[in-house]
């Protein structure tokens, strides 16, 4: 099976039509040292064995349809309407490349300037693109944005130590030939307040997630001063947020915030594995030209009908090529869709209510896992729908513990905060009922 | 035919989503960390769903018609993908799980790293990047890991021939290194002379595209990767082209380095209009060790995540696009060995059938044959004011997606034709028929092709106002 339709008869009057007597003639060009090699390759299978194989292998998953998740740390096991999956399954939408054409993608582009309008609204900002790869690959162009808007006379960017360490990395392995100077998490000791006390006149921006790693919100007050002095040293303020805190939170565009951006994922994009996700990217409308990604925009036709193209998309592969501070291209169109649908399916009630299901029933957890003795939450500073929680026995042992009782459990925060070993953060979205956090305390209980 | 935005079809109160009872106390809630107002569309499921279908019957796909968009392997996308890829064991695994709960999903990865290498003859792969570009940074990332970690600082010179992919210069910027242009010669090959001239102790490498967007195959290939790796820089092969040398070719043999796939174009996952793809990078053993990562490692029966000894670092949060990758490995086991070449050989059938037919009517600036695409010139005799924007525009009244347009950049009023294995003789001999028609036309009644597209729901856009006036979000009318 090889999807080609053509018959040796066909093949034959093509190649009489080329004037070549086989296909192997049109290879002639390539070194016959190399030509035709043996690939080493599996049998070939029809459509009824690789769905056998496949679903084989994914039973030996242990899937959070079959386990209570509490897990999150930057992915997170929400509820994705049916209709997100109807919508994004129209092969009109699916089956179709970047819309170069505009006359023929109008659904495409009037979906992703939705998309956009949406964004906006959600985050506080004035423009929002078609998206980026993930959450870490945006704040990543964030920080190389914000140093093309310094003029590239700015090289140190400050990092928060409780910006997702993944997105810490990932900001690393993309400016590791720009040799710049990133600081502010080799410390978990370096609060904003410190943070604060860094910026100087060589900062191109601070960069914070709020809520952050640990689940933590900072008060708007805070996050403005913050906001304020970046702005007084001459950087820019870059925040990650959970885009399902912002159905509760007061925005990042409201305290301040130059760039925003953080993983699209929990908008109607299931766990996958840890992909494809969706990485958003909002800004202040003054840097638009700076931002990379792709934007729709609306323009009119010859007749002053509305309309939607790509627009400022010369800046990648086009004119000043080589002189482009990013290099996407291909993004995550079909997720932004997904979240575009899911954003707009909930409504503006809908996404409210989802942040408080998130909000009281991560509470409620907090507080019966905090009653159990040899467990204590750590609840000094506000949190919207993870919290640290401080355990008996080692992490993993936990872990496999509550597996065993049909629970996937927590984040090991050892890993990424020695000074935190022994802690583990965990998740509750409104895909976790009463009765599952319920389960979840009596198994804490009995575990350890 | 056309929409109204979502915002213009809210009512107040709607809902289009029923969500469970809060069941738990409520808790405090600071009153200064909340937001005073969330001004989203309020819908109903059945408006929302007929607004999004409505805009998907203004949308063309490979499943609505033929795309022959240069460069970008628009073939046809199987089902059983879509169906795989939402196997619930597969998609409702979370990526921080113990390895011991996932060895499925890793197990899969494995197996399609394994065969993504065996099909370029690398030995490595990572799939972590989640495009082509994505793989192209992370290539030439390892590239200078690979010079740094010999002690070779020097060099910071990446050359990019004329007829490479757009995406190399900025790739190459944002490594820290300067691009220096290699110009194509007479025939459409690199020129070698250029290329010697500029082979020195501070070229990191070359990034090749091959066959190159002409749609030609090199012909000095072995001498460019000679003089390449003759002053010690690296062979980058960027594998957008892959369609053409599924088992014709296995790029390492040829002295490529190192290699980003995309996933979205030889391996028919969708392009999702305009994404997510999946860009994993294959390398030679020596560049082994510096693969963006972790990648996946087999113990035994067990498969785990490693990350290689001297990686370039994570390009991005948790493993790649797994969706992505359930597609392309379900292809790839569909077709094997057999049917992988099958489509390899069809594709350049197609495209030498296509170019055969078309030559004699729009100029073709290197008349031999093609691999998987070739470039028209969309200039007619007869038509001087005719340009390849106006075939474009009127082959979509005829019922068909257009060529790439105006790239590569180094073929004047360029129509860049892909037409894919998946197409029928039928289908190719249509789309020639209404070349030639649009020929004609150019001649008889150019206007037809200025005015063009006259079909769709709107006509030629503004696209400089778009740029000049930006309305980048709805923004409500004032009262």
């Amino acid at each position: 099976m090889t999807y080609v339709p053509h018959s040796d008869a066909d093949r034959k009057a093509m190649l009489a039509d080329i004037g070549a007597k086989t296909v192997g003639e049109l290879f002639q060009v390539v070194p016959e040292e190399v030509r035709y090699p043996l690939l080493n390759l599996p049998r070939a299978m029809s459509e009824v064995e690789i769905l056998r194989e496949l679903q084989a292998m994914s039973e030996r998953n242990a899937d959070v349809g079959h386990n209570l998740c509490f897990l999150g740390a930057g992915a997170y096991n929400h509820y994705v309407p049916s209709v997100v999956d109807h919508i994004v399954s129209r092969s009109e939408f699916f089956t179709a490349y970047t819309p170069y054409q505009p006359e023929l993608s109008q659904g495409t582009l009037q979906a992703l300037f939705e998309y956009q309008s949406m964004m906006c609204a959600l985050t506080g900002m004035e423009v929002v693109n078609a998206s980026h790869y993930d959450g870490a690959t945006a704040a990543a162009e964030a920080v190389i944005m914000a140093v093309s808007v310094g003029r590239g006379k700015r090289h140190k960017v400050i990092v928060s130590p409780f910006l997702h360490p993944e997105y810490r990395e990932t900001i690393r392995t993309y400016t590791q030939g720009m040799e710049l100077d990133i600081a502010g998490d080799e410390s978990a000791a370096n609060t904003l307040d410190v943070l604060t006390g860094m910026l100087d006149k060589q900062t191109a921006c601070v960069i914070v997630q709020n809520p952050d790693f640990l689940g933590r919100m900072a008060s708007p007050a805070v996050l403005s001063n913050l906001a304020e002095a970046a702005h007084a040293a001459g950087a820019l303020f870059v925040v990650s947020a959970n885009p399902v805190s912002l159905g509760l939170l007061v925005p990042p565009g409201e305290y301040g915030a130059d760039i925003v951006v953080g993983e699209g994922q929990p908008l109607g994009n299931e766990l996958n594995y840890g992909g494809p996700y969706l990485g958003y990217f909002a800004c202040r409308e003054e840097y638009v030209r700076k931002m990379a990604g792709r934007l729709a925009g609306e323009t009119v036709d010859v007749h002053g009908k509305r309309g939607f193209v790509l627009t400022l998309s010369t800046r990648e592969q086009h004119i000043r090529r080589e002189k482009a501070t990013s290099n996407i291209c291909t993004n995550q169109a079909l997720c932004a869709l997904a979240a575009g649908v899911h954003l707009a399916a909930l409504g503006k009630c809908g996404v409210r209510q989802i942040a408080e299901l998130n909000y009281h029933r991560a509470h409620y957890a907090a507080e019966r896992i905090d009653a159990l003795s040899g467990y204590s939450v750590d609840r000094s500073e506000p949190f919207f729908n993870e919290f640290i929680v401080s355990i008996p026995i080692a992490p993993a042992k936990l872990n496999e513990r509550l597996l065993e009782k049909g629970i996937v459990g927590g984040y090991d925060l050892g890993k990424d905060y020695p000074d935190r070993a022994g802690q583990m953060l965990f998740c509750v979205t409104e895909l976790n009922s009463r009765r599952d956090i319920d389960c979840l305390i009596d198994a804490l209980a009995e575990v350890a | 035919m056309t929409e109204p935005l979502i915002y213009e079809i809210s009512r107040p109160g709607r809902c289009g989503c029923f969500l469970p009872e809060m069941e738990v106390p409520e808790s405090a809630l600071p009153q200064e960390y909340v937001r005073k107002d969330l001004p989203l569309p309020e819908v109903s499921e059945v408006d929302l769903v007929r607004h999004y279908i409505r805009l998907s019957q203004i949308n063309w796909g490979v499943d609505v018609g033929f795309y022959p968009l240069g460069s970008c392997t628009m073939k046809y996308n199987p089902k059983v993908n879509e169906r795989a890829c939402r196997i619930p064991g597969l998609v409702k695994t979370h990526p921080y799980q113990d390895e011991a709960t996932v060895q499925g999903n890793l197990q899969l990865m494995y197996e399609l790293q394994e065969a993504l290498a065996e099909i370029g003859g690398f030995s490595a792969v990572s799939l972590q990047p989640a495009a082509g570009a994505h793989g192209e940074l992370s290539g030439i990332l390892i590239m200078r890991a690979y010079h740094h970690a010999r002690g070779d600082t020097r060099r910071n010179k990446v050359l990019i021939p004329d007829s490479a992919h757009g995406t190399n210069p900025a790739s190459t910027t944002m490594s820290g290194f300067v691009m220096v242009q290699i110009p194509s010669d007479a025939r459409g090959n690199v020129d070698l002379e250029a290329l010697q001239a500029a082979c020195d102790d501070t070229v990191v490498g070359l990034m090749l595209t091959n066959p190159n967007t002409l749609g030609l195959f090199d012909e000095n290939i072995m001498r460019i990767t000679e003089m390449v790796h003759g002053c010690g820089g690296l062979m980058y092969g960027d594998g957008a082209n892959l369609n053409a040398l599924l088992g014709i070719f296995k790029p390492a043999e040829l002295g490529f380095d190192v290699m980003h796939y995309n996933l979205h174009k030889t391996f028919s996952t969708p392009h999702g209009g305009g994404g997510p793809g999946s860009g994993p990078v294959g390398v030679v053993e020596k560049l082994a060790k510096f693969l963006p990562g972790p990648i996946v490692a087999k113990a035994g029966d067990a498969y785990k995540l490693v990350m290689p000894e001297a990686s370039i670092g994570r390009v991005k949060s948790f493993y790649g696009n797994f969706g992505v990758m359930v597609r392309a490995y379900t292809y790839i086991k569909m077709l094997g060995a057999e049917g992988l070449r099958q489509a390899s050989e069809d594709a350049v059938l197609n495209a030498n059938y296509l170019q055969a037919h078309l030559k004699h009517v729009y100029p073709l600036d290197h008349d031999r044959y093609c691999m998987h695409e070739f470039v028209l010139r969309g200039q007619i005799p007869g038509a001087p004011d005719v340009h390849a924007l106006d075939i474009s525009k009127r082959l979509i009244d005829l019922g068909y997606h257009p060529p790439t347009n105006y790239f590569p950049l180094i073929v004047p009023e360029a129509l860049m034709i892909e037409p894919t294995e998946t197409e029928s003789k039928e289908t190719l001999d249509e789309f020639v028929a209404a070349m030639k028609q649009i020929a004609e036309e150019a001649k008889t009644d150019p206007e037809l092709l200025h005015s063009a597209p006259h079909v769709t729901p709107v006509g030629r856009l503004d696209e400089v106002k778009a740029a000049r006036e930006l309305r980048l979000r709805w923004i409500p009318e004032p009262e």
